[in-house]
């Protein structure tokens, strides 16, 4: 069943715009570093260079891909929920979905199933983000020590101690992605048209973006429950020391919130009468 | 003995304050084509969601096999086939990929041979590699009824099969679901909003008006002859009226007035009554032949048009 879902996912054509997108917003940061990278540098460590010498590939594939990943923050979760958010909803408004129900197979299957296929087709598309922001980056650019310069402080990473924390970092953006994928499925359950879906997962992330990054003490206490919060776990690996028990913690929240939301569908989709 | 394949007892569900089927029972027996008909929102559709799961009773119960069905025991689905509605596909995807997507679905293992035997039964044999978006509205309910009977279930249950095809089309389906029962011997439920659809493929039927059951048994008996009524308008004369009273149609006359008489008789006597009325110096008008049932069904449609101020 889980073979049938992918061949319908990736038999469709818009399936693959997405990983167009990825390419695109991929290929343009790379093209702009490539033309006019040492100026953004320059800029960039402007008042470190006062103080510091700084030598050797600072502008590496290593420093773009992070860039990279910085700016797809928000268009990767909308990608994954442009497929799970149409799981149930596209079927349920193509008609197809009363002629899947009436085929021998549990509803929580059937579920499980289309969350699986969701979630096989977020980490397709964090692999194609790897091979164009990472592969493609460090093709380009070479690699090189990484600096990650965060607000209060400047992380120098090793060249040979870069590459692990990329790929622990996909691993982490993959939970991440679960998580986005499982609620998109949830809202997917009560609508009957994926739009619906689609739009309410990303105005549920933008609104709980906006409550994680605002330091405002009516925010505080709430915001470490949430699960955009912990989303960006991920760049607990670029730190040094790695904040092992954070990120723990994080890929934890993660994890619940993904097992909350897909029982949560479970329960809901049993219970549901179809009508479309 | 007759052999249930599925039973509804005692059905019941309300959506909001409309009650659409309210507790209705029927038994449906092997080999029998059982005719679901009904006006449009009479609960025919409804009934047939909640033989297949996709609807839940508020109460009652539906068997398949003498088991009871509900969302544990879905397996018992592997001897359904169905159409509900219009027969919506993945139009992206050829015939043939969708039919192999749901016979993957059927729980059973389907053979590409018998793949091929379905799409040749219901006549697409040739067109399978074609995407679904440009497939007729016959084609893609033919691509349907393929899909329902890929795993070679015991009861087909068809919605309203016929809605939206041209006459030829309706002509093919029709064909197709006599083949379907007589030389497959596949047992079908059919829904219809007209009576003669029903009539001309069912062996059994029941009218459901307003969620309830109002008619039900063998088509042969609710449409016998005997209950024909013939409606002869012809110019007003008294006396041809006085000897039809005292002649051999006179058991059958069931009203007279002037200028119109009322016969109970079958639709065969229709041409010795108009000869025997021209004979006896009648001028015949007009002859209008109805079956008590179809008049009764009007009533209830018309009576559903006058409430709802469409006539």
């Amino acid at each position: 069943m889980l073979r049938l879902e992918l061949f319908k996912i990736f038999k469709r054509p818009r399936t693959y715009i997405s990983f167009g997108i990825v390419a695109a917003i991929a290929l343009v940061i790379e093209l702009a570093m490539y033309a006019d990278g040492k100026n953004f540098i320059n800029f960039a460590l402007q008042g470190i260079n006062e103080q510091f010498d700084m030598r050797g590939n600072i502008l590496n594939g290593y420093l773009i891909t992070y860039i990279i990943l910085q700016t797809l923050l928000v268009q990767i979760p909308l990608l994954v929920a442009l497929v799970a958010g149409d799981a149930i909803a596209g079927e349920a408004s193509m008609g197809t979905l009363r002629l899947l129900l009436t085929k021998p197979q549990s509803r929580s299957k059937v579920i499980i199933v289309k969350f699986v296929a969701s979630l096989c087709y977020a980490l397709l598309l964090l692999l194609w983000l790897a091979i164009v922001a990472l592969g493609l980056s460090v093709l380009i650019f070479g690699a090189g020590d990484m600096i990650n310069l965060k607000s209060d402080a400047m992380v120098i990473i090793l060249k040979d101690d870069v590459l692990w924390r990329y790929v622990a970092a996909f691993a982490f953006a993959a939970l991440a992605m679960a998580t986005v994928a499982a609620l998109a499925l949830l809202l997917s359950c009560f609508a009957d048209n994926s739009i619906g879906p689609i739009v309410g997962t990303m105005g549920i992330i933008i609104v709980l973006m906006i409550f994680s990054t605002l330091d405002l003490p009516i925010f505080s206490v709430i915001k470490q429950y949430l699960f955009t919060t912990h989303m960006v776990g991920w760049k607990g690996f670029f730190d040094d020391p790695v904040p092992y028990k954070a990120v723990g913690t994080s890929a934890m929240v993660l994890l619940v919130y993904t097992f909350l939301f897909l029982g949560a569908s479970i329960v809901w989709f049993n219970k549901k009468d179809i009508q479309s | 003995m007759a052999t249930e394949i599925i039973e509804a007892r005692r059905l019941t569900k309300s959506f909001g304050s409309f009650k659409a089927v309210d507790d209705l029972s029927f038994t449906i027996n092997k080999g029998e084509v059982y005719g679901f008909l009904g006006q449009n929102g009479a609960g025919k559709s409804t009934t047939m969601r909640m033989l297949l799961g996709l609807i839940y009773p508020d109460n009652g119960a539906v068997y398949i096999r003498g088991m009871e069905f509900n969302n544990r025991t879905r397996h018992l689905l592997a001897y359904i086939g169905a159409v509900i509605e219009r027969p919506d596909l993945y139009l992206y995807l050829t015939g043939w990929e969708n039919l192999k997507l749901f016979a993957h679905l059927s729980g059973k293992e389907i053979t590409s041979a018998r793949m091929h035997e379905v799409l040749d039964i219901v006549g697409l044999s040739g067109r399978e590699k074609d995407k679904v978006k440009g497939y007729s509205q016959g084609m893609k309910q033919r691509l349907g009824i393929a899909i329902a009977l890929i795993h070679d279930p015991e009861l087909l249950i068809l919605d309203e099969p016929t809605n939206g095809l041209d006459p030829q089309g309706i002509a093919e389906m029709r064909f197709l679901i006599n083949r379907l029962s007589k030389e497959l011997g596949k047992t079908i439920m059919i829904s219809s909003h007209l009576l003669h659809e029903i009539e001309q493929v069912a062996t059994n039927m029941i009218i459901l008006h307003r969620g309830k059951r109002i008619v039900e048994g063998k088509v042969a008996d609710l449409l016998s002859p005997a209950d024909t009524s013939v409606k002869i308008r012809l110019t007003p004369d008294e006396a041809v009226i006085a000897q039809l009273k005292n002649s051999e149609w006179k058991a059958q006359i069931s009203s007279t007035q002037l200028g119109q008489i009322t016969f109970k008789t079958d639709p065969e006597n229709v041409p010795a009554i108009n000869n025997w009325l021209v004979n006896h110096g009648a001028s015949v008008l007009q002859i209008n032949v109805t079956h008590s049932l179809e008049d009764y069904f009007l009533s209830l449609t018309s009576e559903d048009h006058v409430a709802a101020g469409t006539i």
